[in-house]
């Protein structure tokens, strides 16, 4: 690692990305003495650290999921506003991933160096849209960082379940989302396009979708299928919400001859689609696709671009054909989310 | 190429049977000709645009897009049509579909690729990627480069058409390889506006009536007196039709490939339909597969090879004599009629699979353990009884092949795997022992006997690839070279000299049997251990 410039200021170490300067970790995968979070998926925020700084947004998420946030407190950031973490003053700006997901900006007298955590670039209703900040250094994600995956207008992938729904309106509709962002993100959609139905949740998805709407994301009528209203009638014609890995278990039975549908950014490959034993694929995805990607790398006007979390190849091939100096930074612990 | 991209979109989604024969009966129903009878022949495999090849395809991407990038996706999606209909790099106006209201319709794009001249088709396919969405794309490549991938055999694309018209598939399929695309004298049949094609070639292939494979328990439930029993032959099982001074010979999927053995059409002078096996037999010897590789595949050929290498029909079934239908006789009623026609013609070239006597299935057990060697691949049983039915009904015949061989072998070299694998190191090269060549005395080296990318559960592949990853020496490309250390029980059916084969020897579809984590690669097995099973 670098002595001096923006390359000093971040380190590998074994528990994660380090900011030497700031005496901090950025998304530590083992409890560290002070991490900052950059948003609340289970490969970011892990329970047990000392100190956590994140959005107000993010330390609810972190509360609600592990009970706890850290031993000694979290403390919250707006966007926008700047916190001194020993020689470093960090800014959390928005990353536009999932509610309360946000960029790391942090600078120090070697410059300023960008950590995205997750993030795209497209308009999403449930959470604040991406910001860009010029930096020197820029840590990016390329969970899509392949050139095959350019994600579709999301309102045109909404359409297709709700035309599924026309076409098959004894069905129930299964859609697969993950708890976190998606499933929020997929019922805010449905809203946009004029679905004003109660949508019916898989009791994993509850928690996180009434605290969605104790941040103030309004989501609609929303009912349990195991306790709510709609419990043991018939489903036919519905749209029901479930973890992705219980679309072919023994939970979805009940549902007879439902249509299954995923909504991932994996959905692009049929094969892959395939595989997942969906019917009907939908192209939704809360990661950059490559084309957002590969804007992004050029948009922050970094001179350095270290690639992580997904396919790195790729990407570091790419931002070198722009004359960039770029990197694969292995950094253990982010695993391949199914978004 | 909407309604087709769309089709086959459909297909690909829909996993039941009944799903797909639905998906199918409704588009032929709402598609007009010819468009329908071209996307049927896409999917029987019938259409074949020469002009559009997976080279070419790969040029015009490689035109537009990084050399690497494009093989890193192709790595991750494992399909070429499908990595070039999503890769292909949007062209400024994104609506450029949008400027073409009409589309293009399945047939325009058919008649353009089999107009359109090898040199200017590359532009032709880039002109309409161009004002494609990615999803025609996909439909329009596949078109043009065959293999879709969407889940249905041509038997089942066929049922769908039959079914349109109420027909039993049995009575199409029988039509089938008379008919030509787009098929429209067909579909008139089928929707009552027309008579039923005549098939207008008297060499008409018939479709063949395919084995089962035999599960062991199956035996007991099964009567020995209501079987016959043949030795399943390690050559091509092929369809021959003579007439007096004509004749064809079909391979099982009614592949005509007459051209490429003249000498047995040349010798079939009889009027009759066979079903036999194909072989190379040299002064009453039959010869290994590899042998009958050298004819396969020709469009013409040499004098020298007719004579290097004989070809010969092992005759075991009848379907035809004279004019005369004997598709609905049974299994031994056939047999007599074959016995006699052979009786009474005795053509050179030809012989007959004789039938295999057994008590019980007990001795029949013994008779396949104990046979090794003579180009025998295994026993075939056939109820007396059967009739000759088209595709592989259940219960009438069974195949039975033999063990395979197997052999310990050592690790030598992995690649990475397409589509799902494309993470993993799941193609095996792997070798034999053998002394070492030049003059290093006493020291040993491994010489590669085959490739394997089957055989192991997804588990053992996490931990192949893990092992790959640790032990590797050298990398090129895709490929790892790999320390000795690991060793592999491979199984394979039967094993060849081979001139291409550093080791001389190639293995006959070899497969993973076992992984010997446990075993010392130093007791791996010998080349010359190998060469003691060349047949
Ligand atoms: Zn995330
Ligand atoms: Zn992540």
């Amino acid at each position: 690692m670098a002595k001096s410039g923006p390359k000093s200021i971040l380190q590998i170490r074994p528990e994660g990305l380090y900011c030497a300067p700031g005496g901090f970790f950025i998304d530590p995968h083992r409890p560290v003495h002070r991490a900052v979070i950059t948003h609340g998926h289970a490969d970011h925020a892990r329970p047990g650290n000392g100190h956590v700084l994140a959005t107000r947004e993010t330390l609810a998420i972190m509360q609600s999921r592990f009970g706890a946030i850290a031993k000694k407190g979290g403390q919250a950031a707006g966007y926008g506003e700047t916190v001194t973490i020993g020689d470093a003053r960090v800014r959390l700006v928005p990353a536009g991933h999932v509610l309360g997901s946000a960029q790391a900006v942090i600078d120090t007298d070697q410059g300023r160096v960008v950590v995205s955590g997750d993030y795209k670039r497209r308009r999403d209703p449930t959470c604040a849209e991406f910001e860009t900040v010029p930096c020197d250094l820029y840590v990016t994600e390329a969970t899509f960082g392949l050139p095959v995956f350019r994600h579709p207008e999301s309102a045109g992938e909404i359409g297709k379940l709700i035309r599924s729904l026309e076409t098959f309106p004894d069905r129930a509709h299964l859609v697969g989302a993950y708890a976190l962002g998606k499933a929020q993100r997929v019922i805010k959609l449905l809203r946009e396009a004029g679905y004003d139905r109660p949508i019916h949740l898989h009791g994993a998805m509850r928690g996180l979708c009434d605290l969605y709407q104790e941040l103030g994301v309004d989501l609609g009528p929303l009912e349990d299928v195991e306790t709510g209203k709609g419990a043991r009638r018939d489903f036919g014609g519905e749209i029901v919400l479930c973890p992705p890995s219980a679309l072919r278990g023994a939970w979805s039975r009940r549902f007879g001859d439902a249509v299954a549908a995923f909504a991932s950014g994996w959905m692009t490959v049929r094969q892959r689609a395939k595989q997942s034993g969906v019917e009907l694929p939908l192209v939704l995805s809360d990661h950059a696709d490559w084309d957002e990607l590969t804007a992004t790398i050029r948009d922050v006007e970094a001179e350095t671009i270290w690639v992580t979390h997904g396919r790195e190849e790729a990407l570091v091939h790419q931002a070198r054909l722009y004359g960039l100096d770029a990197e694969a930074l292995s950094v253990a612990g982010f695993e391949e989310e199914g978004q | 190429m909407r309604a087709y991209a769309d089709l086959l979109e459909a297909l690909v989604y829909t996993s039941a049977r009944n799903g797909k024969l639905a998906i199918l009966r409704r588009y032929f129903e709402e598609t007009p000709d010819p468009d329908r009878g071209w996307a049927l022949a896409s999917l029987t495999g019938d259409l074949d645009l020469k002009n559009v090849t997976p080279s070419m395809v790969r040029g015009l991407i490689e035109s537009r897009v990084d050399p690497l990038l494009f093989r890193l996706s192709y790595d991750f999606v494992g399909d070429l049509a499908e990595t070039a209909s999503l890769i292909w790099p949007e062209k400024a106006d994104a609506d450029a579909e949008a400027a073409h209201p009409n589309d293009l319709s399945l047939s325009a794009a058919v008649d353009q690729m089999t107009a359109v001249k090898r040199k200017e088709a590359p532009a032709l396919i880039e002109r309409w990627m161009d004002a494609l969405t990615p999803s025609s794309r996909f439909a329009l490549l596949k078109l043009g480069m065959g293999g879709m991938r969407v889940g249905v055999s041509a038997r089942l694309a066929r049922t769908a058409a039959a079914e349109l018209g109420r027909v039993d598939v049995g009575a199409l399929e029988e039509l089938w390889f008379g008919l030509t695309p787009p098929y429209t004298e067909l579909f008139a049949w089928l929707e009552g506006r027309g008579p039923k094609p005549e098939v207008k070639s008297h060499l008409a292939f018939r479709p063949m009536m395919l084995a089962n494979p035999l599960e062991e328990e199956t035996l007991d439930r099964l009567d020995p007196g209501d079987f016959a029993a043949e030795w399943k032959w390690d050559g091509v099982r092929v369809q021959l039709t003579a007439k007096p001074g004509e004749g064809a010979l079909y391979t099982r999927t009614g592949e005509d490939i007459g051209a490429a053995f003249p000498d047995i059409l040349d010798y079939a002078q009889f009027d009759a339909t066979l079903d036999g096996e194909l072989l190379i037999m040299v002064d009453g010897v039959v010869q290994s597969f590899n042998a009958l590789q050298q004819r396969l595949g020709r469009k013409k050929v040499g004098k020298k090879m007719l004579t290097d290498h004989p070809a010969h029909i092992r005759a075991y079934d009848i379907l035809f004599e004279g004019g005369e239908d004997l598709r609905a006789l049974p299994f031994d009623q056939r047999r007599a009629r074959l016995e006699t026609l052979w009786e009474r013609t005795q053509p050179g070239r030809f012989d007959l699979s004789p039938l295999v006597p057994f008590e019980d299935w007990a001795d029949l057990t013994e008779q396949r353990q104990s046979l090794r060697g003579a180009g025998i691949e295994g026993l075939m049983l056939k109820r007396r009884d059967s009739a000759y039915l088209a595709g592989r009904p259940k219960g009438p015949w069974f195949k039975w092949k033999r063990d395979p061989f197997t052999a310990d072998c050592v690790l030598m070299y992995a690649q990475r795997g397409h589509g799902r694998r494309s993470s993993y190191y799941s193609d095996y090269t792997f070798g034999c022992w053998r002394p070492a060549q030049g003059d290093t005395a006493d020291e040993w080296e491994l010489a590669p006997v085959g490739k394997a990318y089957s055989g192991f559960t997804d588990e053992e592949l996490k931990k192949l690839d893990k092992w790959v990853r640790a032990h590797s020496t050298e990398r090129f490309g895709p490929v790892r070279a790999v320390e000795p250390g690991l060793v592999l029980e491979v199984a394979f059916d039967s094993i060849h000299r081979s001139k291409r084969h550093k080791s001389g020897v190639a293995m006959r579809f070899p497969r993973i049997h076992r992984i010997r984590w446990d075993k010392p690669h130093a007791e791996a097995d010998r080349i010359e251990s190998l060469m003691a099973l060349v047949e």
